[in-house]
Parts: C-alpha cells; sequence; structure tokens
C-alpha cells in the first residue's frame, strides 16, 4: 500500500509529462482527463455551432430542451443511442463494422502527444507532430472503407471524393508544417525538434510566436495550413464530402444510430485535434498573448486573473438570461436550472482566482481559448462560405496552396540562413 | 524506465505480419487484401519503433498506410467486385513460385543457421530523443548524393506520369 501511495505521489515532484516519467497511474488519469475534457468539447460544440449558426441566419434555434436548448446535445445523444442500429444487407459486413472505430481511433490517438502545458500533456514524443500527421492521415482510411462497405452509390462517390481532398491537401499541409519546424531550429546548436513541447519551446525562447517570425513568412505558412485544415476535416466550405444536396450525406449515409454518432464524434475531435496543431505550431501553444510588450508581474498577475474572469463572464451572462426567463409558471424550473448553472459556473470562476489553481490552470486555459478561437472560425466559415465545387478545389489544392507553400518554405530557409550566417554570425 | 522492447512484443507484431501476408494473398476480395496489407504496415511501424527509429516509424504510417494504401484503396474500390470475384484465378506459374520460394527458404534457414558471424553481435541503440536529427544529418550529409538521386528519380516519375496523362502539353 505504502508503496503505491510513493509510486503515485513520486510524480507529483517531477517537472515532466507522465509519459515521460514513466507513471502508468498518472498517464491512466491524464487519458481520462482529456478523453472527459474532449467529450464535454464535442458536446459543447454541438450546441453552439447550432447556437451560433442559427443567430448567424437571424432564427434562435434549439430553444425547447432546457434553458435556450442547453440540454439539446444530451437529449441528442439520448436519441442516438436509442436508434435502431440498421446494416444494408449487401454490405461487407466486417469492414462496416470496422470503418467507425479506425474513424474514432485515429481522432482521440492523436491527443497523446497534444501539449496543453509544459508538462500537461499524456506524453512527449521525438516525432510528436509526424505522430499527430500521420494518425490523423488514419482516417481517411475510415472513411474510405465506410464508403466501399456501404455497398451504395452515393457513400462511395463521398468517400472517394474525401480521400482525393484528403489526400491532396496533406501535401500542402506537410510544406506548411515544415516550414514551421523549420523556424525552431534557429537556436544556437541549429537543431530543430519535432517534438509538440519542444516546438512551443522554441517559441518561448525566441520571444516570438512563429506566426510572427520574418513576417510575412510565418503568418503566410500559418494561412496554408488555416486552409487546408479545414480541407483536412471535410468541413465547409470544403464539405464535399458529405455535401447534403448533392449526396444524401456522404460515406456516412448508411449509418445510422450509434455508428453514425462515431462518425459525429470523430470529425468534431478531428476538428479540435488539427486546431491544437496550428496552435501549437504558429499561436504559441500554452503561452499567453503579449509576453513580450506586456511583460513583468503585474501584468503576469492581471494575465493569471483571466480564466477566472472568463468563468464569471459566463456566469454573468447565464444570470442576465436567468433574470430574462418568461416569468410564466412553466418555465420555473428552466429559470432555476439556467440560474443553478450559472452558480456553478461562477464557483468554478471564484476557484481559479485562487494563486495556487490560477498558476497550474494558466496553461491549459490559454491553449484551450486559442483552439476555441479556431472552433468559432469553423463555424463562422460554415455560416458564412458557399461550398467549393470539386475542381475548384483540386485547382485550389494544387496550384495555390502548393506553391504557396513550396515558395514559403524556401524563403524561410533563405533567410534563416541569411540571419544566422550575416546577421548574427 | 523499462524498456518496452521485449521479445513478447516482437514475437506478437511478426505473428500480426504473417496472418496479415497471408490474408493478402488469400483473401478473394481485393479490398479485404489491402486492408489486411495496411495491418502489416502498421505492425511493421511498431518494429521500426522498437528498434528505436521512430522517425522511420512515423514516416512509414504517414506515406504507407496513410498515403500509399489509400491511392491502393482508391483504384481497388473502382473495379467491380463482384466481377473479379467470379472469375478464375489466371496467373498459374506454380513452377516459379515454387522455385522463388525455396530459394528465399534455403536462404532464411541458412542465414539462420550460420548467421551468428555475419551480424554484429550487440548494436548501440541510438538515443532516442536525438534519432530525428542523426537521421537528418546522415540524409543531408553523408549521403546527401544517393538522396539527391532518388529525389531525382521521383521527380522523373512524376514527369512521365503527367506526359502520359496529358494528351497536349
Amino acid at each position: 500500500m505504502h508503496e503505491i501511495i510513493q509510486y503515485v505521489e513520486s510524480y507529483l515532484t517531477s517537472e515532466q509529462t507522465p509519459g515521460a516519467a514513466g507513471n502508468m497511474f498518472w498517464a491512466l488519469v491524464y487519458i481520462m482527463l482529456v478523453f472527459g475534457g474532449l467529450s464535454v468539447a464535442v458536446i459543447a460544440m454541438n450546441w453552439l455551432e447550432r447556437k451560433i449558426l442559427a443567430h448567424m441566419q437571424v432564427r434562435l434555434g434549439p430553444m425547447r430542451v432546457g434553458p435556450h436548448g442547453l440540454l439539446q446535445p444530451i437529449a441528442d445523444a439520448i436519441k442516438l443511442l436509442l436508434k435502431e442500429d440498421i446494416m444494408p444487407a449487401e454490405a461487407d459486413g466486417l469492414v462496416f463494422w470496422m470503418a467507425p472505430l479506425i474513424v474514432v481511433l485515429a481522432a482521440f490517438t492523436v491527443f497523446v502527444v497534444v501539449p496543453f502545458g509544459p508538462t500537461h500533456a499524456i506524453t512527449d514524443m521525438n516525432i510528436g507532430i509526424l505522430f499527430m500527421l500521420g494518425v490523423s492521415s488514419l482516417s481517411v482510411l475510415g472513411i474510405v472503407m465506410a464508403g466501399w462497405a456501404s455497398n451504395s452509390h452515393y457513400p462511395l462517390i463521398g468517400a472517394l471524393r474525401s480521400s482525393a481532398q484528403m489526400v491532396s491537401y496533406e501535401v500542402a499541409m506537410g510544406l506548411a508544417v515544415v516550414s514551421a519546424i523549420l523556424m525552431t531550429s534557429l537556436n544556437k546548436d541549429g537543431t530543430g525538434t519535432l517534438s509538440m513541447i519542444g516546438i512551443v519551446q522554441a517559441q518561448l525562447a525566441q520571444h516570438e510566436w512563429f506566426i510572427f517570425k520574418f513576417f510575412p513568412l510565418g503568418l503566410v505558412a500559418f494561412f496554408i495550413f488555416a486552409v487546408a485544415m479545414v480541407a483536412e476535416t471535410n468541413r465547409a466550405p470544403f464539405d464535399l464530402a458529405e455535401a447534403e444536396s448533392e449526396l444524401t450525406a456522404g460515406f456516412h449515409t448508411e449509418y445510422s444510430g450509434f455508428r453514425w454518432s462515431l462518425f459525429f464524434l470523430a470529425e468534431y475531435s478531428a476538428m479540435i485535434a488539427v486546431s491544437s496543431i496550428a496552435v501549437t505550431l504558429w499561436l504559441g501553444g500554452w503561452l499567453r498573448p503579449f509576453p513580450n510588450m506586456l511583460s513583468g508581474s503585474p501584468w503576469d498577475q492581471i494575465f493569471s486573473m483571466f480564466p477566472g474572469v472568463t468563468f464569471l463572464f459566463f456566469a454573468a451572462i447565464c444570470f442576465f438570461n436567468t433574470v430574462r426567463m418568461p416569468k410564466h409558471p412553466l418555465f420555473r424550473i428552466q429559470t432555476i436550472g439556467l440560474a443553478g448553472f450559472g452558480v456553478v459556473l461562477a464557483l468554478i470562476g471564484l476557484v481559479l482566482f485562487v494563486p495556487d489553481v490560477s498558476v497550474r490552470i494558466q496553461d491549459i486555459f490559454w491553449f484551450s481559448a486559442k483552439v476555441a478561437g479556431f472552433m468559432y472560425l469553423y463555424i463562422w466559415y460554415r455560416g458564412t462560405f458557399p461550398r467549393y465545387r470539386f475542381d475548384q478545389l483540386m485547382q485550389m489544392g494544387w496550384k495555390v496552396l502548393l506553391p504557396m507553400g513550396l515558395g514559403v518554405l524556401i524563403l524561410t530557409a533563405s533567410v534563416a540562413l541569411l540571419q544566422q550566417k550575416i546577421w548574427h554570425p | 524506465m523499462a524498456p518496452v522492447a521485449t521479445p513478447f512484443f516482437f514475437y506478437l507484431f511478426a505473428a500480426i505480419m504473417l496472418i496479415g501476408g497471408i490474408l493478402v494473398i488469400t483473401c478473394k476480395n481485393a479490398v479485404h487484401s489491402a486492408l489486411a496489407l495496411i495491418v502489416i504496415l502498421l505492425a511493421q511501424a511498431s518494429i521500426y519503433l522498437m528498434l528505436y527509429a521512430p522517425f522511420v516509424a512515423g514516416a512509414q504510417i504517414i506515406l504507407y498506410a496513410g498515403g500509399i494504401m489509400v491511392l491502393f484503396l482508391f483504384v481497388i474500390m473502382l473495379v467491380s467486385i463482384e466481377r473479379s470475384m467470379k472469375e478464375r484465378q489466371f496467373n498459374s506459374q506454380w513452377v516459379v513460385g515454387i522455385v522463388a520460394a525455396t530459394a528465399l527458404g534455403g536462404l532464411f534457414i541458412a542465414v539462420y543457421l550460420k548467421g551468428k558471424n555475419i551480424f554484429p553481435d550487440h548494436v548501440l541503440p541510438v538515443v532516442e530523443s536525438d534519432n530525428t536529427q542523426k537521421v537528418a544529418t546522415l540524409l543531408y550529409g553523408q549521403y546527401m548524393f544517393a538522396f539527391e538521386i532518388a529525389s531525382l528519380l521521383l521527380l522523373v516519375a512524376i514527369i512521365g506520369a503527367v506526359v502520359m496523362a496529358k494528351k497536349r502539353i
């Protein structure tokens, strides 16, 4: 018993990720936390997407289940679990069964290396970014398998479209990533790194986020990645694989109930995964904004208040809407529920003000906040851009993004060489 | 931390690869064969990991499992499976097959019996943390010429594909 406690406690003093420290217990705890947090994020995204899209189109969105439709995702989940699970008679059983599993596995395994903070990652790999790109590229397999195994025309066309799209945008994405990794090697001994934590630490050491490095080269590379990552996750305006007006629902037309919800889960967690790659590579990962301009201890103090203030702000919105709820007795339970939700948010916010907590939670907060920004962009794109045609999509990928990526890579390498050889010999 | 590269994992992945290999050549459905091939490639990536070569393992997953095999599947799926299932195997080259198999088997047995002196007894594993950097310095330093020749070959292949696919250049 004593040894077990010692084993658990031994990690607390080490300044490492649980994977690097080799501590099984904390690795499991982190895996559970990441998995739980991700599921909650997907549920929240489901509600937010419907709400934000609705408001962009001057509608109200879900309003019936719970106050302002807050319980709608839970109702949806229950509905999906209770639905009949249909497998087409002519489908290829084994492949049909495996496809959603592969997509979900690929989407969740990626989070093993996502750095929420210098020690807040399940593990840190020497090939972190390669691992992320590689495993997320496996999800194409699941999509292709789903489309083929359904033995139906629309899913097959959707799968073909999506695989062609993902394979061609992976090239531009890879080039953009390489130019960011090149920037990590601009230190004294000239060796870069592929590890996700190492990339953020390189940005910390160079006192510059890579998006601003060699302006505008970093910005252009980031732009290429930001376009490619939308195509990579099959989201609007590149959602040709599931274009509902042309292909019903694309590769998952024949899926229903729980299997379909696995595809849904995988799509959203893949969105979060690619956004966290973008945040890690260009937006400084867990680092707080304005580290140079607003440095010093008073600013550190102010920025450490942000997590708490954010939750208090959400709580204030809840209270504001509690007051605005209809006064009819039928709405009493909803009003009490919304007020209770506000109280919970406010309590979380207050706990985050405790200095011991806020120091540890800050990295996670800034990382999640940046990723949340990307999530909002995804919804925004969906609300504003019309869908691309397939030939336009291919033209964009191969004739615009790929040459741009190559150019940025060559320019970044030349500027980096110049900087090391001439300006700082 | 105890090393994970234990014999158990080697035999596990080797068994997966062997079973996958048998499935590749015995499956009637071409898509199933391709999927079995993907399983083999992933198991192979794990063996690279056991050999302390994380970069090669990552490249294997990205290039083979995620890229090339998707294109394979892409082509196979456009073939009508019903017709190809009914068709008899027309490629029967038993003699060549048996000769090649015995030659390879004999080679393996010979290496197993007399191989103790061929291979170095013990190789210091490269430290995992700077494996990628080591690969890079070797590729872009010592083996620069071979590397460039290989990329030139790929370029020739790309140009050839474009020439064959496009009617008017």
